[in-house]
């Protein structure tokens, strides 16, 4: 053991007692970095955002395309690219749960329990992170949109604020699955979980075609389903069109999600620590 | 005397089953206290109590005079903690690993990765600083979990059985940092299931059987409570065990025990040593080894709870929640 000392200055140890915004901003950050780190070093934990996608956008073009279309194909890729989008960004959303409840059973959310950092920063780090997968999504999708012909008809900043919209709302819908992975803690009940919950959410949409043809109450769901909103903002910053219905009843959904999930995950992260 | 914990009737229960049932603890400033025990005795309980991780259900306890319930966030700018299981990131290095931290307690980068630096030279680690933690030996881990904990210069240290599982080298590598530390002047609260171990580090050490505090002091303290001196000796000759034992029963007045060719006798008659030698000495008889010692601690911890301290399987260390 050397006994070499260098002078580096001791953290601050004025013993406030309590935990700033900027203090939690600060921490959340500091852990999204770690969790950024963690994609960067295995890049394979990013293969189902990439390849869920792709088949997903292949498989409505191709396969069921030329019967939904009815013969109008660039109309139906301009219907259907947005929607995949949503679709996959809410996907990739929901993995996070199961992962939280693996990375909080190991020691090292004890010790980040037991440092002077706020006790929200390690989720809100986690959720963060995610970002990587929601880009790493987006970005595949429209690479391989543009191959098969997509063109958008708006401006930089509109298709900005698309991608924009799509990150917030998976950023905030992922509360419901890091709720259920503090509540439940076994990751493959959250995931299984998971998967079945946002089958009516997807589906139930205007994602693959219009919801006219649907029965009328399963209309008004998906009238106010939040993937058909942002589906509607998407399709509107992308291709034209009106924004602004789909646009806020997005960001109401995505406010209120936040606002009954995000406190919900709180206290079920904070039971479990006993 | 300052005390930097003081925990007094700590009580916590999981369901029916009590882990923790009115503990009292005093850890003064700049001292080490082993708590020692069998899995299940509620060590880890009591330190995650202690760390802010845990409330506990009745009971309060400070450490460096503030209160771990009312002020846990000036607790936590006190301490450090390492637990029983790896609380570093596998995928991440070394260097990574306590840059983070530093970053969290509010140090700069620079100043962060100076910390880092500092620390791994300090624990012989800067070879492996840049590669994951993965790749780390059993030793090389526990080594860079005890540095993650030492970031922030706490003031008082928890190791919760800091070598459990480690070969008997890596667990002279703990040690050894360890006695650093302790040196260096820190308070450490230290968990183990080896008796070695607390005999080794501690100041004092407190025996915890079932949720309880069976007994506390010095190790000589305690091994000269639990019944003072015994003779051993070893016949240089196997075959001479059955004469030496009978030799020893008539000599003492109690039974010898005896363990692969040693017997042992509790001493009550001072003269007893030099009795069993003149009688060794007239029948013939030679010893290789022959002489007075303190009880082990495993015989200590026989005597206070009427069990050896047997490990049983990891997990039953009354954690039935884990997070």
């Amino acid at each position: 053991m050397s006994t070499q000392t260098i002078s580096v200055p001791a953290p601050t140890v004025e013993l406030t007692g309590r935990i700033s915004v900027a203090q939690t901003v600060s921490h959340s950050f500091a852990l999204a970095g770690r969790g950024f780190m963690k994609f960067m070093k295995s890049p394979i934990q990013l293969v189902d955002v990439v390849l869920t996608p792709i088949i997903t956008l292949l498989m409505f073009i191709y396969l069921f395309g030329e019967s939904m279309a009815k013969g109008n194909t660039d109309w139906y890729l301009h219907h259907v690219v947005p929607g995949v989008m949503v679709m996959a960004v809410f996907q990739a959303s929901v993995g996070i749960g199961a992962s939280l409840a693996a990375d909080a059973s190991t020691g090292i959310f004890d010790r980040f329990r037991s440092m002077p950092i706020a006790r929200s920063a390690p989720l809100i780090g986690a959720v963060l992170a995610d970002i990587v997968r929601y880009v790493a999504c987006l970005v595949t999708l429209v690479a391989l949109a543009l191959v098969m012909g997509y063109r958008f008809d708006t401006n930089l900043v509109a298709g900005t604020g698309a991608l924009a919209l799509l990150i917030g709302f998976a950023l905030s819908f992922s509360w419901m699955s890091v709720y259920l992975g503090m509540l439940i803690k076994n990751p493959t009940s959250v995931q299984g979980l998971m998967t079945i919950l946002i089958l009516p959410l997807t589906f139930a949409s205007n994602v693959f075609m219009k919801n006219d043809g649907m029965p009328g109450w399963l209309q008004a769901w998906s009238d106010v389903n939040p993937v058909s909103l942002v589906a509607d903002a998407t399709r509107g910053l992308l291709n034209g069109g009106p924004v602004a219905h789909g646009l806020y009843g997005s960001l109401a959904w995505m406010a209120g999600v936040i606002v009954v999930f995000f406190p919900l995950a709180m206290r079920a992260y904070r039971k479990n620590a006993g | 005397m300052s005390y930097a914990i003081k925990a007094e009737g700590l009580v916590k229960k999981y369901g029916d089953f009590t882990a923790l049932d009115g503990v009292d603890l005093e850890v003064p400033a700049g001292k080490v206290v082993g708590v020692l025990g069998p899995n299940g005795a509620g060590k880890t309980t009591t330190v995650r109590i202690l760390a802010t991780l845990m409330r506990p259900d009745a009971g309060h306890a400070t450490v460096g005079g503030h209160d771990i319930v009312k002020d846990p966030v000036k607790v936590r700018q006190l301490i450090g903690l390492t637990g029983q299981y790896a609380s570093v990131d596998e995928t991440l290095t070394g260097t990574e690993n306590l840059v983070l931290i530093g970053r969290l307690l509010g140090l700069s980068r620079r100043d962060a990765k100076a910390r880092s630096a500092q620390l791994l030279e300090q624990f012989s680690l800067t070879d492996a600083a840049r590669k994951p933690i993965a790749t780390f030996s059993g030793g090389m881990r526990r080594r860079l979990d005890l540095a993650a904990s030492l970031v922030g210069r706490p003031q008082v240290l928890y190791l919760d059985e800091p070598t459990t599982g480690l070969d008997p080298h890596a667990r002279q590598e703990v040690w050894e940092v360890v006695r650093n530390l302790v040196a260096d002047g820190s308070t450490v609260l230290l968990t183990t299931q080896y008796l070695e171990e607390a005999d080794q580090l501690a100041d004092s050490i407190t025996v915890f059987d079932k949720g309880r505090k069976v007994a506390e002091g010095r190790p000589g303290e305690l091994k000269r409570r639990v019944g003072g001196q015994v003779l051993q000796v070893r016949p240089t000759v196997a075959a001479d065990v059955p004469l030496v034992a009978q030799l020893l029963g008539e000599l003492s007045g109690h039974a010898p025990a005896e363990d692969s060719g040693v017997l042992t006798v509790p001493v009550d008659d001072p003269l007893l040593v030099a009795a069993v030698a003149r009688r060794l000495d007239g029948a013939g008889i030679t010893a290789d080894e022959l002489g007075l010692r303190l009880p082990s601690l495993d015989e200590v911890f026989l005597a206070l709870t009427g069990h050896t301290p047997t490990v049983k399987d990891e997990a039953s260390d009354a954690q039935p929640v884990s997070v």
